[in-house]
């Protein structure tokens, strides 16, 4: 239908296809668009269009026409035109992009325009009395088919310009106005065919073409939504599936290398593993499905139990199992809690590390967070330090008390030395 | 019934009375079945636990996915089986579904341990509420593992310090009202044992520190689990359907 010949232009230009201008436009873009695309003054397309409009309704036809068979676009106008209009650059993909607009006068001389006109055209029109009755429900039917169809391109511009998105209820309301428009000039015909009381069966009638129509469009119509659900569906987890791989590329492919290169060192291939084996734990079971960074600062016991942990680990070599219940945020007592609790960590991996993973466990129980380190080494005996010592004194015990809380060292039956460190949170503020 | 041995699921070289070695009374033996689509961990679990003379484990049979499980198990009706949590097919959950007649046998029972690599608690809680009797991480060393697997035969439960961390969590006080008084909530006693499990206390030295038996601790970790399996508390509905995207 977009048979418009391209008009020759000075200078050598890419052809270019025809668009319906998105921007600017008054109804569907075509006089824009056209306008654009022949290099010519939108005014004057619109001109044309409502001098064929005249010749008996041809133009609206025409402009119906392009409407339904040129896709829309943006930009459209030439950047060599008068500046009262559009003002565009081009984008990196080719196409023009509107960059500023000012009320474009060329807009409302044409609404004028066409008023005027369809007065003249409404007042012309030879037509019998029994036909001019019709005119006006046409004309409704007429606006509220382009209503709905100037929705449908706005949602369709939406989808790919960020720009002028309007709130949903002004959408349905648009549509819900183009379909009253169009339900009211339909039933105006009918009633004006029969006569007011044949209203009912009319209704009736016009019910049962639109169930027909719905019967036979609808599932059409719902195969069209099903495939549109599912391919956004698939995009999502082709970009899910992107993100796995760029993270398995990135850290897990790197680790495997250093690994293969330390294989003699057996302490650092450990360290390796178990720091990618962190890393990708808190990267698949973190609730966002993707681990904070590590720079991050904690702001939860649980994730500054776990940092610590995961700190110490690294330094010594000692894995660290911590399983934690319940959570709380961080405040000043449990903050020096988590200084106590890691230095009885990297107390337990180089001294008790020997006898295997060192267990921490880190609850929360009402206003009391308890903490427990655990090593299966060879025990300790706190009085068998020398009072000069100040490791576990001073940064364990000590802390603790300083801030409120207790601290106990225990040897295990069985082997193996536990701290335990308990306190009070701060009355909560909220 | 020889004196079991303390390990349970903690992670950690072999500890004290390894059952490794037969014992006064000669270790009866196990059979067992592999559930686990990593050809590679399989293989490993086979060479650390299948040496049957040494380990009294005998591996019956090996499955990488649900329906080549069910399969095995029925034909091969061993008296434990090694589940992996996440297999093509359904996961560990619908092997568990579907061998439920067999979990039932009076006779001759099939049972479950769990064995994952997962963090996720809907997975650990889902296989439990499966019917599974414990859960493992697959850190676990080879001695601990068959002790886990003659615990399990013996109809206990083993509890790795994770999964208690998980029960805790679970049933952990909440303003909504218990529907099952009996159900939803764990004793004082329960709540201590789990937290020693959690601590990394074998059922040994749980039975040492709080002054009661192995025996009972057993029963205590064994009341816990079936309080798991049947109470219709909300975090556990919750975790045993969720599904996760991943």
């Amino acid at each position: 239908m977009s048979e418009a010949a391209a008009a020759p232009v000075a200078g050598p230009r890419p052809p270019r296809k025809l668009y319906r201008s998105s921007d600017g436009r008054w109804l569907g873009g075509v006089a824009r668009g056209l306008a654009g695309h022949l290099g010519l003054p939108v005014i004057w397309v619109r001109l044309v269009f409502v001098g064929l409009f005249m010749a008996d309704g041809l133009g609206a036809l025409l402009y119906a026409a392009f409407w339904f068979f040129v896709p829309l676009g943006v930009g459209g106008v030439d950047a060599q035109k008068p500046p009262s209009l559009v003002t565009t650059e081009s984008s990196p993909d080719g196409r023009r992009r509107l960059v500023t607009r000012r009320p474009d006068k060329g807009q409302i001389v044409a609404l004028l325009l066409m008023v005027v006109v369809a007065m003249i055209f409404v007042g012309n029109v030879n037509l019998s009395n029994g036909a001019r009755a019709y005119l006006w429900p046409t004309v409704l039917v007429g606006a509220g088919v382009a209503l709905v169809w100037r929705q449908a391109d706005n949602a369709r511009r939406a989808r790919w310009m960020e720009v002028g998105r309007r709130r949903r209820t002004v959408t349905l309301l648009r549509a819900v106005a183009g379909v009253l428009l169009v339900t009211a000039g339909a039933s105006g015909i009918f009633v004006l065919r029969g006569s007011g009381s044949h209203l009912g069966s009319v209704l009736q009638a016009a019910l049962a073409v639109l169930v027909g129509i719905t019967l036979l469009a609808g599932p059409y119509l719902v195969r069209m939504t099903q495939d549109l659900s599912e391919e956004r569906l698939m995009r999502i987890r082709a970009q899910e599936r992107a993100e796995v791989a760029a993270h398995v590329h990135d850290s897990v492919l790197h680790t495997l290398t250093l690994i293969q290169r330390n294989a003699d060192n057996a302490g650092e291939v450990r360290r390796l593993a178990r720091a990618q084996e962190r890393d990708l734990r808190a990267w698949l079971y973190k609730p966002e499905g993707n681990g904070k960074d590590e720079d991050d600062e904690p702001t939860t016991l649980a994730e500054a139990v776990k940092r610590n942990a995961a700190e110490v680990e690294d330094k010594h070599g000692v894995p660290i199992e911590v399983v934690v219940v319940g959570d709380c945020p961080l405040d000043e007592g449990i903050g020096a809690q988590m200084q106590a609790a890691r230095e009885a960590m990297v107390n337990a991996a180089k001294y008790g590390g020997e006898g295997g993973a060192v267990q921490v466990y880190a609850e929360v129980e009402g206003r009391t967070v308890f903490v427990s380190v655990r090593d299966r080494g060879p025990g300790f005996d706190l009085d068998a330090i020398p009072a000069d010592r100040m490791g576990v004194r001073e940064s364990i015990i000590g802390r603790m008390e300083r801030n409120g809380g207790t601290a106990r060292l225990r040897a295990v039956p069985d082997g193996g030395t536990e701290v335990e460190l308990e306190m009070e949170r701060a009355e909560k503020t909220s | 019934m020889s004196e079991p041995t303390e390990a349970n699921g903690t992670t950690g070289p072999a500890r004290g009375a390894a059952s490794a070695e037969p014992d006064g009374e000669g270790r009866r033996r196990v059979r067992v079945v592999l559930v686990d689509d990593h050809r590679m961990f399989r293989t490993g679990v086979q060479a650390e636990i299948g040496q049957t003379e040494q380990t009294g484990v005998e591996v019956v049979g090996e499955a990488a996915d649900v329906d080549q499980a069910v399969t095995v198990i029925t034909a091969t009706r061993p008296e434990v089986v090694l589940l992996d949590v996440h297999l093509p097919g359904g996961g560990g959950v619908e092997v568990l579904r579907r061998c439920a007649p067999l979990m039932g046998d009076a006779e001759r029972p099939v049972r479950f341990l769990a064995l994952s690599v997962s963090d996720a608690a809907e997975d650990v809680i889902g296989v439990i509420r499966g019917g599974a009797r414990g859960y493992v991480t697959k850190t676990i060393t080879g001695t601990d593992l068959v002790d886990s697997i003659f615990r399990v035969q013996e109809g206990d439960a083993v509890f790795s310090p994770r999964l208690a961390g998980f029960v805790l969590d679970a049933f952990a006080s909440t303003d909504a009202p218990p529907v099952d008084e009996d159900m939803d909530r764990l004793t004082q006693r329960e709540r201590e044992v789990l937290r020693l499990i959690a601590r990394g206390y074998a059922y040994k030295e749980i039975a040492k520190q709080l002054f009661i038996s192995v025996k009972t601790v057993e029963s205590h970790v064994s009341a816990v689990l079936r309080k798991l399996q049947l109470s219709n508390r909300h975090e556990l509905t919750r975790w045993a359907t969720a599904r996760r995207l991943v």
